[in-house]
């Protein structure tokens, strides 16, 4: 078993490594190491059901894996071109600072320090959330607001960690923080009785409830007490490679507010119904040439990946385990917050 | 002896460079400038390239909000406090469960050590099983299996096991009352002190006697019944300025009472427990790196057992045993880092885990952290050696 404490302290030492040894600023050179390495290294969660865990086969699953295939499908026409780096919290955005992976997709909100102090951008916002309470039903609570004295799981080097103790702090309720390093630690203390709430953004409560051996044991209390936006995160410096992951978004966003999916983009692509279909997908048009992409580049995201309703449906909407609604998460046409830039 | 100023007629001064003084002088100079240079441009490039990076330095937020919470301060914290103040929190608990499991380590491992030299077939069979069973399992694993077996066989708050209505075990850990000093308190504290200093006395007095006339009192029960009688006495006379703060189930938790939690409970146990079986060993072997013939001599002179063991084996063993036994000092207080696997918040949990991660200052907090580390060894090695000097035999 890999000790995370010594991983971390590794990646914080090659960070400094790095920081010492590296003679410039890199330039746009991620695509270009992208390509020479043949696939792309995505940091993504340890294990969170619905944004990134691996199947029983291996394979990795998720709506946050969806973005790293639709990037590696921009770039190779092969979502399966990607390596997986599993990293906690705590580890995650050294381990994009010092290179190890190229970019981040593990339900990371954006915060000003995180984009301003660390060196890195977020790229957009791939899921709408808000930190969340789970207790167990045993204690019958119907509001955070009971909550006062009681012990606390939470996930080290989170925003949950801050948000929470801004919550009680606010409302007056004193709390003790039990915190651990990885989200299945974090499920052991709730199960073994540590602490009576286990707390984390509410879309990955539901995904933590299904790792519990009793998950109608535990229920989710209504309030929802912080602005959670997630979403990709690059490394600061190569505006090539922010636009690709950017746009990645952007392309199955659009192509879901114009009714292309995964099933229908070959017909539309012969056959493009109006010019934006036709923008989206490179017919008689080269937007992707500017991003160091082919012409087809939004074309590979939905035939290989999908558009954003396909893969927020098979991995935590209706089709999945999770049922969660789409709620924020709709279109902007549809009452909810995402929206994508035209392609123009 | 002074030397002719003037250089012998037909041996000329040799230049500075052929000098063999001078020349090493100035080779040494050559090398203190490349190393520091060599330091100062790995720094300088360091930070151009974090400001490159876009990565934010310095240690300007030492004094920032912290704005996270932490289960276990020695000292007052809230998440208003800043994050110096965090590293000091972090630091102070490293401290606690170093130094007590550096004691605990100390007595597990000599009473073990010395169990399994003894005669007793089952006492020596039952050492060895400890230490082949504790020494080769990982320490990561110990830990898991104190805090997850242990928290497991525990009752929630509500059901705890209690202890006459005043401590209380659960699943949160040992609930105690907790002592509160009233001002009379002090002069308890004084007559303490009195008593530990009249003891030094009596024994250092009683040694010399013992070495002068061969006579002695029995200085130990002495100073024992003075250091435990005489701060007792006071304390009641001065009419009992202590009261308890007792704990009672509020909610979720108990109120008031201090609590031992389970995570640092774990921690110590396996950390003690895992070091214990080292030292042992060390102990063992320096008892038997004493050679048989020094037994023998002491039981001509007819000491007893006891005796021989506490005045001709272990002053002897304690030479070979001191230096391996700082080894496995230092080794218990760098391995206490592992507490950030089960939540300890030591200082590596709480100041190069959270407040690494909320800053994003990489090369400042590890750099804080990697001094601490060394600076704690080298106080403990540097004491240990002290230490060693001072119990060396006077070889007569
Ligand atoms: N969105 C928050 C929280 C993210 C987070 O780490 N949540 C935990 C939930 S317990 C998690 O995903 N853990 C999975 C892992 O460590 O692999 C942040 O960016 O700080």
């Amino acid at each position: 078993m890999l000790n995370n404490n010594k991983k971390s302290l590794l990646l914080s030492a090659s960070v400094a490594l790095a920081a010492t040894l590296a003679s410039g600023v890199q330039a746009a050179e991620t695509l270009d190491a992208v390509k020479a390495q043949g696939m792309l290294k995505c940091g993504v969660s340890t294990g969170l059901p619905g944004f990134s865990a691996p199947d029983e086969n291996g394979d990795w699953q998720g709506l946050d894996v969806d973005i790293c295939r639709g990037v590696a499908a921009a770039v190779f026409d092969d979502p399966s071109k990607v390596q997986y780096v599993p990293l906690n919290a705590k580890e995650r955005f050294t381990a994009l600072q010092s290179g190890e992976i190229d970019m981040l997709s593990r339900n990371t909100t954006w915060t000003s320090s995180r984009d301003t102090a660390l060196g890195l951008n977020f790229t957009g916002v791939t899921y709408y959330d808000g930190i969340g309470f789970m207790v167990n039903k045993s204690l019958g609570l119907d509001s955070a607001k009971q909550l006062s004295g009681a012990s606390i799981c939470v996930q080290s080097g989170t925003t949950t960690e801050l948000n929470v103790a801004d919550y009680f702090r606010a409302n007056d309720m004193a709390f003790e923080p039990v915190v651990f390093d990885t989200s299945d630690q974090t499920v052991r203390g709730f199960e073994a009785g540590r602490c009576d709430v286990l707390t984390s953004d509410t879309s990955q409560l539901y995904s933590l409830r299904i790792k519990l051996s009793d998950p109608a044991s535990a229920e989710v209390l209504p309030e929802v007490i912080s602005k959670e936006p997630l979403g990709p995160v690059v490394r600061q410096g190569d505006e090539q490679w922010f636009d690709i992951v950017k746009w990645t978004l952007f392309a199955m966003f659009n192509a879901e507010e114009l009714g292309v999916t995964s099933e229908n983009v070959d017909e539309m692509k012969a056959n493009p119904p109006n010019p934006k279909v036709a923008r989206l997908l490179g017919v008689n048009s080269d937007f992707g040439e500017s991003m160091g992409l082919s012409a087809d580049w939004a074309y590979k995201i939905i035939k290989n990946v999908g558009n954003y309703e396909e893969i927020f449906a098979r991995n935590v909407g209706k089709d999945s385990a999770l049922e969660i609604e789409r709620g924020l998460n709709a279109l902007w046409t549809e009452g909810g917050l995402h929206y994508g830039p035209p392609v123009r | 002896m002074a030397r002719p100023s003037t250089p012998p007629p037909g041996r000329q001064k040799p230049p500075f460079w052929r000098d063999p003084a001078k020349r090493a002088l100035f080779f040494q100079a050559v090398l203190l400038l490349a190393v520091f240079g060599s330091i100062g441009a790995i720094v300088s490039n360091t930070l151009n390239n974090m400001q490159a990076m876009g990565i934010s330095t310095g240690f300007g937020f030492l004094d920032d909000r912290a704005g996270f919470g932490i289960i276990q301060s020695l000292i007052d914290y809230s998440p208003a406090s800043s994050y110096g103040r965090t590293f000091v929190v972090g630091l102070l608990n490293t401290l606690l469960v170093s130094a007590l499991g550096v004691i605990a380590a100390t007595i597990l491992g000599f009473v073990i050590g010395i169990a399994r030299l003894s005669p007793n077939w089952l006492l020596a069979r039952l050492a060895s099983a400890y230490i082949e069973t504790f020494r080769n399992i990982p320490l990561l694993l110990q830990i898991f299996f104190w805090y997850f077996a242990v928290l497991r066989a525990l009752p929630s708050p509500r059901d705890s096991i209690s202890l006459g209505e005043a401590v209380f075990l659960n699943v949160r850990g040992l609930v105690m009352p907790e002592p509160l000093a009233q001002p009379g308190l002090v002069w308890t504290l004084v007559a303490l002190v009195v008593a530990i200093v009249a003891s030094i006395v009596l024994i250092r007095w009683n040694r010399k006697r013992q070495d002068a006339t061969g006579e002695r009192v029995p200085a130990g029960w002495i100073s024992l019944g003075l250091i435990a009688g005489l701060p007792l006495l006071v304390f009641l006379i001065s009419g009992r300025p202590l009261t308890w703060a007792m704990p009672e189930l509020q909610g979720f938790n108990f109120k008031g009472g201090m609590t031992i939690i389970p995570e640092f409970t774990a921690l110590w146990l396996a950390l003690s427990i895992y070091t214990a079986a080292f030292i042992a060993e060390i102990v063992r072997s320096g008892i038997q790196a004493i050679s048989h013939g020094q037994t023998e001599a002491a039981r001509a002179l007819s000491l007893s057992n006891g005796f021989t063991l506490r005045l001709v084996v272990i002053p002897q063993a304690m030479r070979v045993i001191i230096p391996p036994l700082t080894s496995q000092y230092l080794n218990l207080i760098k391995n206490s880092s592992l507490a950030t696997a089960i939540g300890y918040p030591d200082l590596v949990a709480v100041f190069a885990g959270t407040t690494l991660n909320q800053t994003g200052q990489a090369v400042e907090v590890i750099m804080m952290t990697m001094a601490v580390y060394l600076t704690i060894s080298l106080l403990v090695s540097m004491f240990m050696n002290w230490f060693n000097a001072h119990v060396a035999l006077v070889e007569r």
